[in-house]
């Protein structure tokens, strides 16, 4: 009975977090943007206004095509990728898994400043183009610069997506349509395709609302006509009072819901994978040479893509002077040395943030899995529908929803606003992240079977007992899955930290790389703290594989885990 | 030596069961379960899948909640413990070993939740693991060993904490079927040897009827009936009972007095005289079933002379199946269809498909069932 006690009290203490920190800001945002400025009463007059204004409007089209594009543009990189490294025996599998973590490793915006100097009008490939074949294509104008930089950043979505569901399917479901007649084109309209739509679709949502809500890419690239720069610049420029703000917010996660809105609709009863066990995938043929050819190249193609934000900021950050020219005019260090000597508290801060909100991620994380899966406390599957529904919450919302809600609370030691504490943007990062860190340790304990722990109850030990020896130690891959994911995404974080940040000794890198990014002459230093922040999550995102992967080889465990 | 580190053990305990109702929302798992097992008897719950044997063991074991009802063991009512506080050791299906711990860890972990000093825990353990056969195997990981020996370290972590009464569920279904033979009698030994009061779930007959001392067989929640196994084979209380012990011919029908001794007479259309002890206090005019089983009944040529005793039919043959040790037919008599089972003489001939053939029943061999 004790445990049933200890068990309410934590779930309490998660739904007060969750309340203050997620439910009450966004609350807030969504009431402002429908009350009267001045006298508070419920009005559409802020929407109204909205939609006369023709920057609003042009804003508001621009975001939903920029976001339709890019999800098109990443399909059309995904799609072959997903194809070849599923339906032939491929060599090149390992790279396109590495393509998969390569988007988690540096935020879009990182790179935009690299791509600008790539693929602009005056960079690399234009000029070169220019000089043999007299064109100039205009990838970075305007708003092709943000689908450009976004579909080649978050592209991975669709390609981990596709290829899972595609991997899932039972060998023996293309078997059986063989045997009844299928072949070729018809066999994968009327049998594969059905069969990978969910799974496509999954990722094509969550790409369409990470482009939608994206607010760092655009402003780096100074493309100010979207929803999400829009709101920034009036909180940041008007004032926390000005209603745009909040309804812009409104619009962002009315689209985040229909977007994951429709995902769920798609994947409803549609969980093929779990009820084809050891499937073991499609069928694999040997490629034929011009098929080789091809696919290789289609793949080192896009491989090239991808890793030309990384090639840019790489050449930008040790290169003296790079403008009107392919490459850089000559390579130093100094841009490094400008970092580590006059702003390294960019680098320990974001070390600090990341590290605690992702500590606090895998911890409410395992508890509201332990407490959904393991208990029959009521009203616990809210606890992980709340956790969840940040994921709709782009970050400007609750940044906006922060300063509204905990500027007018000062800390008793030092009078300062509770919003501009560093804490606060630590809980900001934690609560944006903890979908993630909630969905790895969900996933672990599902995996656990339920006798592992009645065993040790069987035996004697209590409900925290059994946590502690059995539970925890048997979900530490995915706990640890968790921790990087939040950690890593946190480290990058830039909308919400964007709005939250007081003064730059608090301020993460992802901060420091936009205020550097700013002036030419802090292109430099930016581009070495873009190198500095991927080397951290690539560093974190490496180990944790290792960690994970030595334990599993103690205990035997690769293949059942 | 080792033997007598585990022998010392407290006195095995009984177990009963009252009264006990369980639902899963609108669904009635368990009706009106009440059972009382001996102390240090093997006791088996034997039914097909679904009857709630598995529900009733776990029910002992403190996982999941009877609406109502009582758990007692050696007379303590332990139904509002928690499993943990129970002193019940369980085996389960899956064996559910803890891939992160070594064989000897996963042993030593119960006593270690009873905080016992090191030292009588690593000798504890060493002593079971030399009981099962498996002190070679003590620093593995479950995940190097192979089926049987999960098996054992299975059996060993629950047995080494001495419990009071120990649960087995279906242990042997997932090994193959010769070591399932072997890991059978292993088991029973073990449990004659330590005395220990065990309850056994399975849907194996043949696995109930070797080991038990008693088993309970269930049907849809419901205690069918409780008895040794030649007395639930001999004499089944019903149809199930009947059907799924064995094979069985059950022939329905009514009861009538005929100059002074009883006689069923089936729809069918066959007339079997029943002798008082068989009839018992039934009444005669009611609908009954009567049952026999395929190896009660003799088969000879359709003209050969009828036996003086017993009942005596004349029927066609439907099929037939060589199993070997015997051969099973389908013969139809009247409307109805008996089975008949011949035991096999090497060189024996066997008659075919459509041939006319009598049979005859030595009717003390008839059971009446009760529905």
């Amino acid at each position: 009975m004790n445990a049933h006690w200890g068990q309410r009290g934590v779930a309490l203490l998660i739904a007060a977090f969750l309340f203050l920190f997620l439910v009450v800001p966004v609350a807030k945002v969504i009431i402002v943007a429908f009350q009267a400025p001045g006298t508070g009463a419920f009005t559409l007059v802020n929407f109204q206004d909205f939609f006369n204004t023709s920057l609003f409007r042009e804003a508001f089209w621009n975001s939903l095509y920029v976001a339709a594009i890019s999800v098109l543009v990443a399909t059309a990189f995904a799609m072959p990728l997903a194809y070849f490294t599923t339906r032939f025996e491929f060599r090149g599998a390992v790279i396109v898994q590495t393509l998969g973590i390569i988007p988690l490793i540096m935020p879009p915006f990182v790179g935009a400043v690299a791509m600008q100097l790539l693929f602009g009008t005056n960079g690399s490939v234009n000029l070169m183009l220019e000089e043999w074949v007299g064109i100039n294509i205009p990838f970075m104008d305007g708003l092709n610069g943000v689908i450009f930089v976004e579909s080649i950043h978050y592209f991975p979505f669709i390609l981990i997506n596709l290829s899972a569901s595609l991997n899932n399917i039972d060998r023996a479901m293309e078997e059986s349509a063989q045997n009844l007649g299928a072949s070729g084109f018809r066999l994968f309209r009327r049998i594969v395709f059905p069969l990978a739509m969910p799974g496509y679709v999954a990722g094509a949502s969550l790409v369409f609302i990470k482009v939608f809500d994206d607010l760092g890419t655009p402003l780096l690239l100074n493309v100010n006509t979207l929803l999400a720069p829009q709101a920034y610049l009036r909180i940041s420029s008007i004032g926390i009072t000005d209603p745009m703000g909040y309804v812009i917010s409104v619009i962002l996660v009315g689209f985040s819901l229909f977007a994951m809105w429709v995902a769920a609709l798609a994947l409803r009863g549609k969980d093929y994978g779990t009820e084809q066990r050891g499937g073991g995938g499609l069928a694999k043929r040997r490629m034929r040479p011009w098929e080789g050819v091809l696919s290789y190249g289609v793949i080192g193609l896009i491989l090239l893509l991808v890793l030309s934000p990384h090639i840019g900021l790489t050449l930008l950050s040790f290169g003296t002077i790079w403008s009107f020219s392919v490459l850089p005019d000559g390579y130093t260090i100094n841009h490094y040395r400008e970092v580590f000597e006059q702003s390294p508290q960019f680098v320990t801060n974001t070390m600090l943030y990341a590290s605690l909100a992702a500590l606090v991620d895998v911890t409410i994380g395992t508890a509201i899995a332990y407490l959904v899966l393991r208990t029959k406390i009521a009203a616990r599957k809210w606890l992980d529908y709340t956790a969840m529904a940040a994921l709709a919450v782009p970050g400007v919302v609750l940044g906006i929803g922060y300063l509204r809600t905990f500027f007018g609370v000062q800390l008793p030691w030092s009078g300062q606003p509770l919003a501009s504490w560093w804490v606060v943007l630590v809980i900001a990062l934690s609560v944006r992240r903890l979908p993630y860190a909630l969905r790895a340790c969900t996933a672990a304990l599902q995996q656990l079977s339920v006798a592992l722990e009645e065993a040790a109850e069987n035996l004697g030990a209590g409900k925290l007992t059994t946590v502690r020896r059995i539970v925890v130690p048997l979900m530490v891959g995915g706990i640890l899955a968790g921790f990087v994911t939040s950690f890593a995404t946190a480290a990058v974080e830039l909308s919400a930290t964007i709005m939250l940040v007081s003064r730059e000794s608090d301020a993460p890198l992802a901060y420091g790389l936009y205020v550097f990014m700013q002036t030419a002459a802090g292109r430099g230093p930016g581009a070495a703290l873009g190198i500095i922040a991927v080397l951290i999550v690539g560093i974190a995102t490496y180990l944790s594989h290792r960690v994970i992967e030595r334990g599993q080889k103690a205990r035997g465990l690769a293949d059942e885990y | 030596m080792t033997e007598h580190a585990i022998k010392a053990r407290k006195h095995a305990a009984g177990v009963s069961i009252e009264d006990v109702n369980l639902y899963y929302g609108n669904n009635h798992v368990l009706k009106e379960v009440s059972l009382a097992i001996e102390p240090g008897e093997f006791f088996t719950f034997l039914g097909p899948s679904g009857c709630g044997k598995t529900t009733l063991l776990r029910l002992i074991a403190g996982f999941g909640n009877a609406q109502t009802g009582r758990v007692r063991i050696g007379g303590k009512d332990i139904t509002a413990l928690p499993p943990w506080q129970r002193d019940v050791g369980m085996v389960f299906q899956s064996y559910a070993l803890w891939p992160h711990m070594t064989v000897r860890r996963n042993v030593a972990f119960g006593l270690e939740e009873r905080r016992l000093p090191k030292p009588e825990i690593w000798r504890r353990v060493d002593a079971v693991l030399e009981l099962v056969g498996l002190s070679e195997l003590a620093e593995r990981r479950p995940s190097q060993l192979s089926g049987g020996q999960q098996q054992r370290v299975a059996l060993a972590r629950t047995i080494v904490v001495e419990p009071q009464v120990l649960l087995l569920d279906e242990p042997l279904s997932n090994l193959d079927a010769k070591l399932r033979v072997q890991m059978r009698q292993e088991l029973l030994e073990l449990q004659r040897k330590l005395a220990l009061t065990t309850i056994f779930v399975t849907h194996d007959q043949e696995e109930a009827n070797t080991t038990a001392d008693r088993i309970a067989v269930m049907s849809e929640g419901v205690v069918q009936q409780v008895g040794t196994p030649t007395e639930l084979y001999d004499n089944p209380a019903n149809r199930f009972v009947a059907s799924f012990l064995g094979m069985a011919n059950v022939l329905d029908g009514r009861l009538a007095s005929d100059v002074g001794t009883t006689v069923f007479h089936s729809a069918s259309g066959i007339t079997v005289p029943l002798s008082s002890s068989q009839v018992a206090n039934r009444g005669t005019g009611d609908s009954h079933s009567i049952m026999f089983r395929p190896q009660s009944v003799a088969i000879r040529p359709a003209g050969a002379p009828e036996p003086r005793a017993g009942v005596s039919m004349q029927g066609v043959i439907q099929h037939q199946e060589f199993l070997g040790n015997l051969t099973r037919y389908a013969v139809a008599v009247g409307e109805s269809v008996i089975l008949v089972d011949d035991a096999h003489q090497p060189n024996q001939r066997s008659f075919s498909v459509c041939t006319r053939v009598g049979l005859s029943l030595a009717s003390e061999q008839v059971v009446i069932l009760t529905d």
